[in-house]
């Protein structure tokens, strides 16, 4: 019963119709979401007392981090279910991902080292979530080096999805060996930033955004899977439909 | 017909390979030499300052080592891929990567082995203390069969590339990061007076863990690549 609906879900032309109904009520929701995080992070919530109003730039920085993980995870996951059952959409979800992953990835370490030129003085530390990103960043080019590299996207499919399954055996590793790197290096020298029981205003905006955030990875893996279902069966006959129902 | 037990492929594997590189023993040299090269390059960059090269030695050679790995990795499944043998390899009824791994470990003993045997004597030129350089020499012997058997995943990856050398990198280097981790704080424990077996388990887990997953991706990387 499930996995019927898995492969009705993962038809192509089933999927180019129902995500084409539901990107308008994402696109609603996610602007809903934004306007509301945004509004209670920058208005209503109250100043940090260490921080001032600079603490504010949290609110894009910690969902873009969240993100950046998460979407490694799923990557690798949809990547794995492309391998194991050959679904094509697995494929294409687990490559679409990427590069809004790591623009995810970027964006944290931008916005992190905004952040912490008034907070530490400096744009960057070698702390160990830093480095943890900043590798991460690294991961996410080499998989979308190993696709644009190999000419037949359904094997460059295959071998980005077991590049991004070795990945997330190894991204714990590199966590804690990163983390427990830095605290043999560097010890007290870096203070970081202490996390004091976070005031509920401030929080409820964090999870918004958090989930205005996840709302928009689906909008745009949904959009880039789209596109890339079109470019890649370009004399589909459902396409062909499609184009006559158009007209 | 006679048919081979698993074992005995594995054995053979290791044996041509092995032949194959004494027939060719001139290539032998090249990771070694560049091994030194790298590490030269150092002091003459940043001058001969005693304490300072001592405090940065270790890394220095790890580095180098690692920059060596990554240099003759690329030949791991090349020459085998050109030639067809790698197809043969695929289709003999043994488990593909058991035989990877018999090829990883010839490509182990013929570029990283070597190196064990070098690196002491770096070591010396970079004024490391003789008890230190025994622990670096630890983390060379328990490190670098980890960087050859990641390396394998991404070079069966990147196999029918025709531009596969600077990709192979930055698949190559974020998997490296751990290890060099490990190794280097194993050393600098030792230069402060620390005890290093902590690291030193720690890095027998990772080559454990890497000896027993990373033939299975490698393997499909190849059949992959194949196909």
């Amino acid at each position: 019963m499930f996995m019927r609906f898995i492969y009705k879900f993962s038809s192509p032309p089933y999927f180019y119709a129902i995500s084409g109904k539901m990107l308008p009520w994402l696109t609603a929701l996610f602007f809903l979401l934004l306007g509301y995080g945004l509004y209670g992070g920058l208005v209503t919530a109250p100043a940090d007392y260490q921080q001032g109003d600079s603490f504010r730039i949290i609110y894009v920085h910690v969902p873009a981090a969240w993100m950046s993980m998460f979407i490694y995870v799923v990557m690798a996951i949809s990547g794995g279910i492309g391998l194991v059952w050959r679904i094509k959409l697995a494929e294409i979800v687990s490559i679409s991902s990427a590069s809004i992953g790591a623009s995810f990835t970027f964006l944290a370490l931008v916005t992190g080292s905004l952040w912490g030129k008034p907070m530490w003085g400096a744009w960057w530390v070698w702390d160990a979530r830093l480095t943890s990103e900043l590798v991460l960043l690294f991961l996410y080019l080499g998989v979308i080096g190993l696709y644009n590299g190999i000419e037949d996207k359904r094997t460059a499919s295959r071998a980005v999805a077991i590049l991004a399954l070795v990945g997330v055996v190894n991204i714990p590793i590199i966590h804690y060996s990163v983390e427990w790197w830095n605290t043999l290096h560097q010890g007290a020298t870096v203070s970081k930033l202490d996390k004091p029981s976070i005031h509920i205003d401030m929080l409820i905006p964090l999870l918004v955004m958090a989930l205005a955030f996840k709302v928009y990875y689906v909008i745009a893996v949904l959009l880039r899977c789209r596109n890339e279902l079109l470019e890649r069966e370009p004399n589909g006959k459902w396409i062909d439909e499609l184009l006559e129902k158009v007209k | 017909m006679k048919t081979s037990s698993l074992f005995q492929a594995f054995g053979a594997v290791i044996k041509r390979d092995l032949l194959l590189a004494y027939r060719h023993r001139a290539e032998l040299i090249n990771p070694l030499a560049f091994f030194v090269m790298v590490i030269t390059l150092f002091p003459l960059a940043l001058g001969a300052e005693v304490a300072l090269l001592k405090r940065i030695a270790p890394a220095i050679i790890w580095v180098a080592a690692l920059l060596a790995s990554l240099m003759s990795i690329d030949n791991l499944f090349r020459a085998d891929y050109d030639d067809g043998s790698l197809e043969l390899m695929v289709m003999t009824p043994h488990s593909l990567s058991v035989l990877v791994l018999a090829k990883v470990i010839a490509h182990w003993l013929l570029s990283s082995v070597p190196l064990l045997f070098i690196a002491p004597l770096m070591g010396v030129m970079l004024h490391m203390d003789s008890d230190v350089i025994g622990v670096l020499l630890l983390t060379l012997l328990l490190g670098m069969p980890v960087l050859s058997l990641i390396g394998g995943i991404a070079v069966a990856l990147t196999l029918g590339l025709r531009k596969g050398g600077a990709l192979l990198a930055i698949l190559v280097l974020p998997l490296y990061v751990p290890i060099l981790i490990f190794a280097s704080s194993a050393v600098d424990a030792a230069m402060s007076g620390f005890p290093v077996s902590g690291h030193l388990s720690m890095m027998c887990a990772i080559l454990f863990l890497a000896i027993t997953l990373t033939p299975l991706p490698t393997a499909a990387a190849l059949k992959m690549s194949l196909s």
